[in-house]
């Protein structure tokens, strides 16, 4: 039982770290995709943790098979939607940030 | 603890309250409106309000946004500067929050187990329902059963709000084929969508039929139910969602909840009882109250999903319509 709290709690906190760092780059990074793509690591990854954590804390009933539903539906949509976010974006004529500064590009490439 | 979270809930209400206000971009303040609704149904659920909680998080924070950013579509997303002097209508706010707060002095201490409303119908409510309805989930007696009266009314309003929706707008029908709207090119959210949808009909239907023993009921089901259907219409375009459930099939259904829900008060009345007097229903009373509660339940579930579905879809033809001119 104080082996799965513990790896339980390891899961929690690796989850509240990728889901702040999330946060941070949400307001940190330059552009639309650079964001987008901070903002998915809050949804897949930190999800996937924290919803792991609060399974080992379960006595394996009801609210386990809840929980799997929970992650199940957050592993598919979640991506789907970042998915979505940035393929409209392309759509909608936005540019990345390499694309818009054309001289950092030529440097790149000489 | 719990006064902790409640605390930082709070805070973060205020906050997002404050924003909005502040905020010309109304894209954002939808998109704030739905948090806000969020953080709402979290201290509903830290108050142990789980239906409440439940409704919030569906209606609120769901299907308004949804309606919201339909109505965006047609306004535009930049709030108008305003024109007028802000002295008169801040002098109002002042004198009606002053005398809101006057009024409050006058309410009994907040928590006081020596409350009216604690010592009058709560406990009624706690000790006789399982006796006179017999449904775990004591949320749904006092909803469907002995307030059936005032939910039949919030039934009425959901229906009317279709009526006025569609004396307004109404439902274009009238689509151009060469429609580029750039649905043809996601064929992640396609099959993503065609996984997805199927399971969110499912978890309405287990929603609609569990409310009697866990939190849930009419109001969630219709909206969840309708958000699949908003959700087809998104991915595939309004054409085929047309096809899937019309706009004239979708009146019909609004009025049918309404009419099964009040034909189960006019039956029991025939059957020589009150209005919504489920007891009538079947020999033994109990039996009855089950037998009322699931039928009313029914007819919310289809008022609410044929209203929210179809001024979904008088939004979005309006848009399209827009868009294409």
């Amino acid at each position: 039982m104080l082996f799965l709290d513990i790896v339980s709690s390891i899961l929690l906190l690796a989850g509240i770290f990728f889901g702040l760092s999330g946060a941070v780059g949400l307001f940190r990074f330059p552009d639309f995709f650079t964001r987008v793509h901070a903002a998915s690591v809050t949804d897949s990854i930190a999800a996937i943790l924290i919803i792991g954590g609060l399974l080992l804390q379960t006595s394996f009933d009801l609210n386990t098979a809840k929980l799997v539903f929970i992650l199940l539906f957050l592993m598919v949509t979640s991506p789907t939607a970042s998915h979505a976010l940035a393929k409209s974006a392309r759509h909608g004529g936005l540019l990345t940030l390499a694309e818009t500064r054309p001289e950092d590009k030529q440097e790149h490439t000489q | 603890m719990a006064e902790f979270i409640d605390l930082v809930l709070l805070a973060m209400l205020a906050l997002t309250a404050l924003r909005i206000i502040f905020l010309k971009d109304l894209f954002a303040v939808v998109m704030l409106f739905g948090i806000y609704s969020f953080l709402s149904a979290l201290i509903f659920v830290n108050l142990d309000a789980v239906d409440v909680a439940f409704t919030e998080a569906s209606v609120g924070a769901g299907i308004s946004t949804v309606l919201m950013l339909g109505t965006l579509a047609l306004t535009g997303r930049k709030e108008k500067p305003s024109t007028h002097s802000t002295l008169l209508p801040l002098f109002v706010v002042l004198v009606t929050g002053a005398a809101l707060i006057y009024g409050t002095l006058d309410m009994p201490p907040f928590g006081d187990p020596d409350n009216p409303v604690h010592q009058h119908v709560a406990p009624r409510y706690i000790e006789e329902s399982p006796k006179e309805v017999g449904l775990p989930n004591m949320v749904t007696s006092v909803l469907a059963s002995y307030r059936g009266f005032d939910t039949l009314g919030e039934t009425v309003v959901v229906f009317s709000a279709l009526i006025g929706v569609f004396s307004l707008l109404g439902v274009r029908r009238k689509q151009k084929k060469d429609l580029d709207s750039g649905l043809e090119s996601h064929r992640v959210l396609h099959v993503v969508a065609k996984v997805i949808i199927p399971l969110v009909i499912l978890f309405a239907l287990y929603v609609q039929f569990h409310g009697d023993f866990g939190p849930g009921g009419g109001f969630q089901a219709g909206v969840i139910a309708a958000a699949a259907f908003i959700l087809y219409a998104l991915v595939f375009g309004l054409p085929k969602a047309f096809a899937v459930v019309g706009p004239k099939f979708l009146q019909w259904m609004a009025a049918f909840g309404v009419l099964l829900y009040a034909s189960v008060g006019l039956y029991s009345m025939y059957k020589g009882g009150h209005f919504l007097d489920y007891n009538q229903l079947a020999a033994d009373p109990v039996a009855g109250q089950h037998y009322g509660i699931i039928i009313i339940e029914l007819g919310v579930g289809f008022t609410v999903f044929a209203v929210m579905l179809n001024i979904f879809y008088a939004f979005g033809s309006q848009a399209e319509r827009s868009n294409v001119q």
